[in-house]
């Protein structure tokens, strides 16, 4: 369902301005039918266009004329033809090469997804992490760091043991080696080649790949422990209700509503590492793996046949896609979560850090001031003093 | 902060690891780019 949800946003940015734009049929007499310069106008203009007039004008090899005739010997398909049938990838092509592409010798996605690129995935993307690293300047500074209120104890809690620190850790570490070296990829050409030149660049770009590609496995490891360790922890409950009411406490002094050892906001943070972090990993593994895992066609499918595309009025979703196409959207799908992700893990970071007095030390250490706890997971610390004072009232055997 | 420090190792471990490993097991991204020859049925 979510992945339902996820695809159709997704669909609904990369295309809306496509859509958003209709063209009426021009007149092709003049031209005897062949595309006219308002057809090419139209495609300049990204504007939609029903080119059924050329893709489905790919000659027909059963009225081929005699071979002493004209066009005999081309099968009945003249030359424009069989170039119409290689644009649509209609045509019967052999290779030697057995990759699954390689039958695919044009498709025009390719400019599309480009433009995307360049364009609207960077300037996008750029604006939510700055917008995101402005927002917190300002949380900042009106909010100042978020203190332990009461006086300290001087007693610390085990809030995280080894195993689950490692987990975490595991997967931090190389999700910011991850979204380090991903940013590189996305904005090395606009951003780092003016700075560094090509050739610095070249060597820059060479190494973020290597690291991008096989550090990803230390995250799906760490994203799969975290998940099996905390998931029931992360099962909401009314207490998140409270804790939404009063924003967590995080905007006044002295509110301190209570929770276990999850509030709703780490909670919002752990499904959206799960969620958003396995979509990130299933659409990884499919560039990984290029050509291997195409997803996109069937998503789309599924979609059009709920009718959800219709209910939002699209129209259906392309059913088919040529595996250059797949790898597009996912390379653009990767990208577009991975900027979602990584707004969240910034300000999951500064929550973390500078933000909150005693929060780091929960990862760090495993061990948090006594205050801390009482102040930010209060439930949490009463199921621990009972199960500790239970523990002691045991008797040994 | 030790154990932070052993999962960021472990990290780079197992880059190492999947690069090699994936490498003996047969997995190449270039042999499923690569085109080097196309031609047209007769």
């Amino acid at each position: 369902m979510i992945r339902t949800v996820l695809a159709v946003t997704f669909l609904w940015l990369t295309t809306l301005g496509a859509w958003a734009q209709d063209n009426p049929t021009p007149d092709r007499s003049a031209t005897g039918g062949a595309q006219t310069l308002a057809d090419i106008m139209a495609r300049q203009d990204a504007m939609k266009l029903d080119d059924r007039f050329r893709s489905e004008n790919l000659g027909d090899p059963e009225s081929a004329a005699d071979i002493t005739q004209q066009l005999g010997t081309l099968g009945g398909q003249s030359d424009p033809d069989l170039w119409r049938a290689l644009r649509y990838d209609a045509a019967d092509v052999t290779t030697q090469s057995r990759g699954p592409a390689a039958t695919t010798l044009i498709q025009d996605g390719g400019m599309q997804w480009l433009a995307f690129r360049e364009g609207r995935l960077l300037r996008w993307g750029g604006y939510l992490l700055l917008g995101t690293l402005a927002l917190l300047g300002v949380f900042y500074l009106i909010r100042g760091r978020i203190r332990i209120d009461g006086e300290k104890t001087g007693r610390t809690i085990t809030r995280f043991k080894a195993i689950e620190r490692f987990g975490h850790w595991l997967m931090a570490g190389s999700f910011v080696v991850l979204a380090l070296t991903g940013l590189i990829s996305l904005f090395g050409r606009k951003f780092v080649i003016p700075l560094l030149g090509h050739e610095s660049f070249a060597v820059i770009a060479l190494g973020a790949k290597w690291v991008h590609n096989n550090i990803s496995w230390a995250f799906m490891i760490g994203l799969v422990m975290v998940f099996f360790m905390w998931v029931l922890e992360n099962i909401p409950n009314r207490h998140d209700l409270k804790w939404v009411a009063v924003g967590g406490g995080l905007m006044k002094k002295g509110v301190h509503p209570p929770a276990k050892k999850f509030n709703a906001g780490q909670k919002v943070v752990f499904w959206s590492v799960i969620l958003l972090g396995g979509s990130i990993s299933i659409s990884g593994l499919s560039l990984l793996f290029p050509f291997e895992l195409p997803m996109f066609a069937k998503t789309f499918s599924h979609l059009n046949d709920l009718g959800i595309t219709g209910l939002i009025g699209m129209d259906p979703l392309p059913a088919q896609l040529t595996p250059q196409e797949e790898m597009q959207f996912a390379q653009a799908w990767h990208a577009i979560v991975g900027f979602v992700l990584m707004a969240i893990i910034i300000a999951h970071i500064y929550i973390g850090s500078v933000g909150m007095e005693g929060a780091f030390d929960a990862m760090g250490s495993g061990e948090v001031e006594e205050q801390w706890a009482r102040e930010h997971h209060s439930l949490w610390v009463d199921e621990v003093k009972a199960k500790n004072a239970n523990q002691s009232a045991t008797p040994a055997e | 902060m030790r154990t932070m420090l052993l999962a960021f190792a472990c990290a780079s471990l197992i880059a190492v690891i999947a690069y090699f490993g994936l490498n003996a097991a047969g997995f190449d991204a270039a042999s499923s780019t690569a085109g080097p020859s196309v031609r047209l049925s007769e």
